[in-house]
């Protein structure tokens, strides 16, 4: 039997990386790479280690911020699904904050906190805590009426009815978030490092760019996308093996 | 409807067989009022049904009996003490099951034992006991989508089994199962009414059902809520599960009740 799946992903790598060499080949602009020249820059910046000290600043912001908005954010948006008072004090905030243009934002930041790290900590935690809090907050107040009844029929504490409840029943809504806000918290990283002041990976991009390496350029951009992708399938295994049955839907549905 | 009325005169248990009574209930959504002033007494170790049409309230008070809703005034008292919310006296069966969905058979059937902190070794021996008794040894981690409507439901009926509570309080248990799964829970509910020594209130819709199961039906009648009837089946109760269908008693129970519902059905 073949495994269906994993050939489906070999073939669309394989479409797409191809795609992506031919547009190279035309070239489609001087400032387009080939897939190969772009992997060999990759190479070339691992074998340097630029990349790997060029990642240790940009992951910097990005763990503070993407941990400081799952812990936070999960913790405000249960505490604002519970509360229909502090739903009405905090929702807005974090409301505006989605909607908000981050780009016109940045400015802000940097007047009220300079060019260093609180900064950057700042764009990925705009960036990624929204959708994080408001998916928990409504997730909380969707779980279903019949098995919190049941909690409470069953002598369940208030306590118990959050943590043995409510957190396992919001739990797919949840990771749903995480998988949101996670990503945007990848761009927000990188932004921050565009915008503000050019570190790490942003750095590479920008310099690349500026002395026309393109291949370096379209190398680190890659290895961003490839670590998001990569971070984002870590984060479903961390669901399946914490909530397992969970992703196959209520039994009264 | 002579035949009723004879039916319902004579026995009127003795105050210390009451389990559970229900005395001037009233409770209002709102303007709207759900039940008034309704007084209804639940016989110990029987099966007490709430039949009326949809509307009328019969979920309600089933929710009031189980301390899940407070009534807007009366009360309810189980073994002569009153009702403040849910206790270890009563355990509920949902209509919809109320499984939790990430949990295995196992644990949800030990769910209940598990919010009243008994430790896991002892509760699952228990709740291997109940799963056994309820047919579904085998299944213990399975988890709730992987059986059907009717394992979901022994399922649920497992977990109120196994917190030992003297009062099963069954909100239209069967009504989401298929026909043919249903009498067979009809079948099974009679022996588990004989062999454990539990009162049960059971809300259903199903004027078959009420006659089929009940020690005593109570009618309940919309607009504003009212207990109209207590019928009390007796003649066919002893002669075996397989008969009473075909039994006259219940066939003219279950065509009065129709006659005095029909004008309440839209």
């Amino acid at each position: 039997m073949v495994n269906r799946p994993l050939v489906l992903k070999i073939l669309s790598a394989v479409i797409i990386f191809g795609a992506w060499e031919i547009a190279g080949r035309v070239p489609v602009s001087y400032a387009f790479p080939t897939f190969f020249e772009s992997m060999a820059a990759l190479f070339r910046l691992a074998m340097e280690g630029t990349l790997f000290t060029a990642y240790v600043d940009t992951l910097k912001p990005l763990i503070v911020g993407v941990a400081i908005s799952t812990f936070i954010g999960i913790g405000l948006g249960l505490w604002i699904g519970l509360s229909s008072f502090f739903d009405w004090l905090v929702s807005p905030i974090f409301i505006v904050m989605q909607a908000a243009p981050l780009a016109a934002l940045i400015p802000l930041l940097v007047m009220a906190y300079g060019i260093g790290l609180t900064s950057k900590v700042f764009v990925v935690l705009i960036m990624a805590m929204p959708v994080i809090v408001l998916n928990t907050s409504s997730a909380v107040r969707h779980t279903p009426e019949s098995i919190k009844e049941m909690c409470r029929s069953f002598l369940g504490s208030r306590l118990d009815m959050i943590v043995k409840i409510i957190i396992p029943a919001a739990s797919p809504l949840i990771f749903s978030g995480l998988r949101l806000g996670i990503s945007a918290g990848f761009i927000g990283a990188i932004l921050a490092e565009l915008k503000i002041t050019p570190t790490g990976v942003g750095d590479i991009i920008t310099f690349s760019r500026s002395i026309a390496d393109y291949p370096s350029m379209y190398a680190a951009i890659f290895s961003i996308i490839v670590l998001a992708v990569l971070f984002l399938n870590l984060l479903e295994r961390i669901e399946k093996f914490l909530f397992k049955g969970n992703d196959l839907g209520y039994v009264s549905d | 409807m002579s035949q009723i009325k004879e039916v319902v005169a004579p026995q009127s248990p003795a105050p210390d067989d009451i389990a559970v009574s229900a005395r001037n209930i009233t409770k209002n959504y709102g303007d709207v009022e759900a039940l008034k002033d309704l007084t209804l007494e639940f016989p110990r170790g029987q099966l007490t049904s709430l039949l009326g049409p949809s509307g009328c309230g019969k979920t309600t008070l089933l929710k009031i009996i189980a301390g899940l809703l407070q009534p807007t005034s009366g009360n309810i008292e189980v073994n002569g003490k009153p009702v403040t919310g849910p206790g270890p006296n009563r355990a509920f069966v949902f209509q919809d099951f109320a499984l939790l969905p990430w949990a295995s058979v196992m644990r949800n059937v030990a769910f209940g034992l598990e919010l009243r902190g008994v430790a896991k070794s002892e509760r699952e021996d228990v709740a291997a006991k109940y799963i056994g008794d309820v047919g579904l040894a085998g299944f213990e981690k399975s988890y709730p989508h992987e059986l059907s409507g009717g394992m979901r439901q022994r399922v649920g009926l497992a977990r109120a089994l196994a917190v030992d509570a003297k009062v099963l309080l069954m909100d239209e248990p069967f009504s989401a199962v298929d026909e043919q799964t249903r009498r067979k829970f009809q079948e099974d509910l009679l022996s588990l009414v004989e062999n454990e020594n539990k009162t049960f209130i059971f809300v259903t819709h199903s004027i078959e059902e009420a006659v089929y199961v009940s020690d005593q039906i109570a009618i309940l009648l919309p607009r504003p809520s009212r207990v109209s009837e207590i019928i009390r089946p007796s003649g066919f109760r002893n002669k075996g599960a397989d008969s009473i269908r075909r039994d006259s008693e219940y066939l003219d129970i279950v065509d009065n009740i129709w006659a005095s519902l029909r004008n309440y059905v839209e």
